[in-house]
């Protein structure tokens, strides 16, 4: 009973992890940046859909599609506003770009957070859940809207993997992530796929930021969790690596589920933060990274 | 007599007027400021300045302290112990605040007591409950004696919940057994003793005691833990957390009533940021909106919410009540000296919005603590019910009774 609980409640939280990192490390592999404002990307889908569900009268669904929304816009502005004119910058040597991305990235989320906390309160906030009511699976009570976040989670991966390999466009972002010289050599503009790139991104982000805070509710003091464990997932599946990244969510939330359960869950992620220790010892290059 | 030279003559003739004009605002209506420090961007806290500037523009619209006008600086400290001493050294030092009103963490009051003793400014707190609170002026009243509680200690919430429970949990409910879940905190510890203490009395046997982290996010592990034990009610004592454990406990059907201390529970606000989870969570509060628990309750919850658009937390309560109580103290004394209001505060009996306030005596073990019992302060049990807050118990105010979402099982 105990072991098909875990079974289940994992299933869904690795399929959240996933949706969110997938985002996360596509940027990565397309544009090398890592975008340290990711989880205040997330959070604000999430308070988005909060706020307009109830307070504006938006419905369930019209706040959960305002959130995805809001994750999409707050993504482009995040690279029109930071990322952009760091890279474009000619006051920046060329070898400390990354790490002027990376501070401005973390300075933005900051922002963000504090915006948030000032306008919402730091208290959590729930998203109305996109299905109410409970189901069985195998004896195992189970939230409809838990069952749920796994199929969105799962049916957005799926949508990105038929992006990926089965349109041109989507090709050229995979082609990107793997030799972006040769991309360019072959007459693609980079910049059209780096903001191509970056609204799928804002879409994952904010899909994965309303069913986060339909399951267990979101609060700005999140935000830096939520950065540190996408940026672990990715880190352990591969930076740049998508299926890395899937692969590693699975890790980390069965790893964090049986933690939860069999040990307490107080001490939730610090298995996990062990094993990153272990594979950035012993396997630098993530489980399935290339670099 | 020696001449003044010419340059420092017209310094003086110049300083001399700008100097009176400048005394005399401050002779006519110098204001009396009082400090106020919360935790802005949680649901308990944002109430304390807004109970307190509400106290003060009362008081001012009737005349002030002798002529004189209340003035409320009020500080964020972020949750923050570390802010919240930089905070109260800032209220007395550069903006003379005469008295500080701080928090409803016990950690952050835990860590300004010394600070109200060093800077001898009388500090009350409208929200904290650990029992340290008050056996720490106990034990060194002639440095702490700074100090006052204006909520009440934990072991007494403890008992105001175990008291309600003898006709809710076992005459309603027929409650049997209970596990005791509360969060890692300083207030929860003396609480959770006395849980333990007053719940076999009152003949509910409790299976299984768990404290939660604060940072916990995913509930289900507990919930599965505590289903797995049977117990026919959960005995709270939430402060910090609240608003994630509320809509998992309703998401997933938990079918185990929550029952105790839910502090974020007692703002309307909760309401809104659970999307009504909250529906059939009873808890403790000694003020409550719908109940004229003194004449001046539901006045004041009614203005709070005209101001504010939500009801006030627990906390707004008393930090209404604070600032009367302090106003009172400064006119008993004739003085805004530290210690004069501190002899005049020990002498209070003043009926505020939380019931008729007087504080131990140095030689009781809460000392500076509020009386409790009949005609003083004594618990009520709310419940919320399609948005509202309803008060379930005692019978003699009780405005409705209990009801539970149909999730709920309760024992036969």
């Amino acid at each position: 009973m105990l072991a098909l609980q875990i079974l289940v409640d994992g299933f869904a939280v690795s399929a959240l992890y996933g949706v969110g990192a997938v985002g996360f490390t596509l940027i990565f592999g397309v544009s090398g940046v890592l975008n340290l404002s990711h989880g205040a990307i997330m959070v604000v889908a999430a308070v988005t859909a909060w706020a307009t569900a109830g307070g504006l009268g938006f419905g369930r669904y019209g706040g959960a599609a305002a959130g995805v929304v809001a994750g999409f816009v707050l993504s482009f502005a995040t690279y029109l506003l930071v990322v952009r004119p760091i890279q474009g910058s000619k006051a920046i040597p060329r070898e400390e770009k990354e790490i002027f991305v990376l501070t401005g990235t973390l300075l933005w989320g900051i922002m963000i957070q504090e915006a948030i906390a000032y306008c919402f309160s730091n208290t959590p906030k729930t998203v109305l859940p996109l299905a109410p009511g409970v189901m069985n699976i195998l004896g195992v009570r189970t939230p409809v809207n838990e069952v749920l976040t796994a199929v969105v989670s799962w049916v957005a991966i799926g949508l990105l993997w038929l992006l990926v390999n089965r349109t041109r466009g989507g090709k050229a972002l995979l082609a990107a992530s793997m030799n972006p010289r040769g991309l360019t050599l072959l007459g693609f503009e980079m910049t059209s796929i780096h903001r191509k790139v970056w609204a799928i991104y804002g879409v994952l982000a904010g899909i994965a930021g309303v069913l986060l805070g339909a399951f267990l509710g979101v609060s700005s003091d999140n935000i830096g969790t939520l950065t540190a464990s996408a940026f672990s997932i990715v880190v352990l599946g591969g930076l740049g690596s998508i299926w890395g990244s899937l692969l590693a969510a699975y890790v980390v939330g069965y790893l964090e589920t049986l933690t939860a359960y069999l040990v307490a869950p107080s001490v939730r992620t610090v298995p996990v933060l062990l094993l990153l220790v272990l594979v950035v010892y012993l396997r630098p290059q993530g489980l399935l990274g290339r670099r | 007599m020696r001449a003044v030279p010419p340059r420092r003559g017209a310094a003086v003739a110049l300083a001399l007027p700008l100097a009176i004009l400048a005394a005399l605002p401050a002779l006519a209506a110098d204001p009396i400021r009082i400090g106020v420090i919360a935790e802005a961007a949680t649901i308990p806290g944002a109430a304390i300045p807004n109970g307190a500037k509400l106290a003060a523009a009362e008081i001012n619209a009737a005349g002030g302290i002798d002529g004189r006008m209340i003035e409320i600086v009020d500080y964020d400290n972020k949750s923050s112990a570390a802010d919240s001493v930089r905070a109260f050294q800032r209220a007395v030092q550069q903006d003379h605040a005469v008295a500080v009103i701080a928090s409803y963490t016990s950690e952050v009051v835990l860590a300004l007591e010394p600070w109200a003793g060093r800077l001898k400014t009388p500090m009350i707190t409208p929200g904290a409950a650990s029992d340290l609170i008050t056996h720490r002026i106990h034990d060194d009243y002639e440095h702490l004696k700074y100090v006052f509680h204006g909520y009440l200690a934990s072991t007494q919430i403890a008992d105001a919940v175990c008291e309600s429970g003898k006709e809710l949990l076992i005459g309603v409910m027929k409650a049997k057994t209970a596990v005791v879940l509360s969060e890692d905190a300083a207030w929860t510890i003396p609480l959770d003793a006395e849980y333990l203490q007053c719940l076999p009395k009152i003949g509910i046997q409790v299976l299984d005691h768990i404290r939660l982290s604060p940072d916990t996010t995913d509930f289900t592990p507990l919930y599965n833990k505590i289903e797995g034990e049977k117990p026919d009610v959960i005995i709270t004592g939430i402060s910090h957390v609240g608003v994630q454990p509320t809509v998992q406990w309703a998401e997933q059907h938990v079918p185990i009533p929550m029952y105790g201390v839910s502090s974020q529970a007692t703002s309307s606000t909760f309401w809104k940021d659970t999307n009504g989870a909250a529906n059939g969570v009873v808890f403790n509060m000694f003020s409550a909106p719908d109940v004229a628990v003194t004449p001046k309750t539901i006045p004041f919850a009614k203005a709070y919410q005209a101001k504010y658009g939500v009801t006030p937390s627990y906390a707004g309560y008393t930090a209404y009540d604070d600032v009367y109580i302090f106003a009172e103290a400064i006119k008993k004394a004739g003085s805004t000296d530290g210690d004069k209001i501190v002899a005049a505060m020990e002498q209070t009996d003043w009926v505020g919005t939380i019931g008729r306030i007087q504080y131990l005596g140095k030689d009781d073990p809460f000392t500076h603590g509020m009386k409790i019992g009949p005609g003083l302060i004594s618990g009520l049990m709310v419940q919320w019910k399609d948005g509202k807050q309803v008060t379930v118990w005692p019978k003699e105010v009780a405005v409705g009774q209990m009801a539970f979402p149909e999730f709920i099982k309760l024992p036969q």
